[in-house]
């Protein structure tokens, strides 16, 4: 019999199950070092051979140095632990989350000073609101790193 | 005997932590968040009980994956603020109850919950910003603090059917306690609030009130809400909410029909940094003194 995973059919959302965490033990762990002063240092001053000390996938680890938290969830990520990433680099978590939505940060205060995010059309995938897929990303931040690539 | 005298809830969104410590509290966007705390400060310096029994998620800092405990209580002398990355917040170090901790973790066992027993860790924001919320910056905290960490950072967490039922075990717990405290337990997290993907931000204020109403008048109902409601409605961390319904189930009129609880002071703003601020007092009426 199958696992009961009743959400997995929320837009825009992965869930940290027994699953997720398997797949981003290392990663995570690799966070929670970023809790000690000397670990942050050591982690700013070469990142690339500080993220060698983990037994982390390649994937892993060039989400991490792209500072792609979507991708660091994808991998097995999670929030509460990447925030360590955010909080070595000197951002807020208002300044993380948002960079998950493809929206600059002042359109992303902006939405929240405005009453967030609403639910309608994003509890369920296959809705037509801001959260589906077929409308990222969703903001002008997003676009120019769509231009980036692109050129 | 120990008794809860009352119950409090509220968000313990880390950024209402950096707002206090950094002096920003009357700043126009944080202003009215703090103005929903005003009655609760003094109403604390009125109520202050012996202990305080504060359930709370740990954010990633006591427990990391290598551990990750259900429900964990704190049974330690006292307790460090945690570095979360920032450094550590510069408020006091939090004296715990460790007799009165033991206590209840005896009894809740023999419950049947399973708990894990804590004699050494760090407090985050998850602890300390409710503190700070409801006491302002004192250079020593008004009593002692037992935290009482429950997972919702990894799914499954628990249902809120069952914090609830936690919740009537603990007020077993502390009213088995020989010596006569006043207790308060406080039920801190959410109120609805996405920190991740493309579905970040969300906020949801018809969910929130409805929680609010509920766990006020029907705390039952609110207790069968189960967990893909909060993560649909909510956001993936609303389920933070699970957490009230500890404090909830403690409350006298859940074990004795014929009590009653008076709900003291409301509050509800949108937003602080990610989250909506929820905040609540109920006290038990039998216990509290005359109407203001």
């Amino acid at each position: 019999m199958s696992l009961d995973k009743p959400y997995l059919d929320v837009p825009g959302t992965t869930i940290f199950d027994a699953e997720q965490s398997r797949r981003g033990y290392h990663l995570n762990q690799f966070c929670m070092s970023l809790m000690q002063a000397s670990n942050r240092e050591r982690f700013k001053s070469d990142e690339r051979a500080y993220l060698d000390e983990w037994a982390m996938s390649e994937e892993q680890k060039q989400a991490v140095l792209a500072r792609d938290l979507n991708r660091c969830i994808a991998a097995g990520g999670n929030i509460y632990f990447l925030a360590k990433i955010g909080a070595t680099d000197g951002k807020s978590f208002q300044q993380m989350a948002g960079s998950m939505t493809g929206m600059t940060e002042d359109e992303y205060r902006a939405m929240m000073v405005g009453g967030g995010r609403s639910v309608e059309g994003n509890r369920v995938i296959g809705e037509d609101g801001d959260a589906q897929a077929h409308r990222q990303p969703q903001g002008s931040a997003g676009n120019n790193n769509n231009k980036k690539k692109g050129s | 005997m120990a008794h809860i005298t009352a119950s409090v809830y509220t968000s313990h969104v880390p950024a209402i932590g950096a707002a206090l410590d950094l002096g920003k509290t009357q700043e126009p966007y944080w202003q009215p968040v703090f103005q929903g705390y005003e009655f609760s400060k003094q109403w604390m310096k009125d109520n202050t009980p012996d202990v305080i029994f504060l359930v709370y998620n740990d954010h990633a800092t006591a427990f990391s994956l290598d551990m990750i405990p259900t429900f964990a209580i704190g049974t330690a002398a006292s307790y460090q603020p945690a570095d979360e990355g920032w450094g550590p917040r510069p408020v006091p170090v939090v004296q715990g109850h460790p007799e009165l901790a033991a206590h209840i973790a005896q009894s809740v066992i023999q419950q049947d919950f399973d708990l894990t027993i804590v004699n050494k860790m760090d407090v985050d924001h998850g602890l300390t910003v409710p503190l700070s919320l409801m006491c302002g910056q004192p250079d020593v905290w008004p009593c002692p603090v037992i935290p009482f960490a429950v997972n919702v950072v990894q799914y499954p967490v628990p249902s809120g059917q069952r914090c609830f039922n936690l919740g009537k075990a603990i007020r077993k717990a502390v009213e088995s306690y020989d010596e006569d405290l006043k207790v308060q337990i406080w039920g801190t997290g959410g109120m609805s609030h996405q920190l991740q993907g493309p579905r970040a931000g969300l906020i949801n204020r018809e969910f929130d009130n409805a929680f609010l109403d509920k766990l006020i008048h029907d705390p039952a109902a609110a207790a069968a809400i189960p967990h893909i409601d909060y993560v649909r409605e909510a956001g993936s961390e609303g389920i933070e909410l699970v957490m009230w319904l500890i404090a909830r189930g403690a409350m006298n009129d859940v074990a004795d029909p014929s009590a009653s609880t008076r709900a003291r002071h409301r509050f509800y703003h949108v937003p602080a940094s990610n989250t909506a601020v929820g905040h609540l007092i109920l006290e038990n009426q039998y216990l509290c003194g005359t109407d203001l």
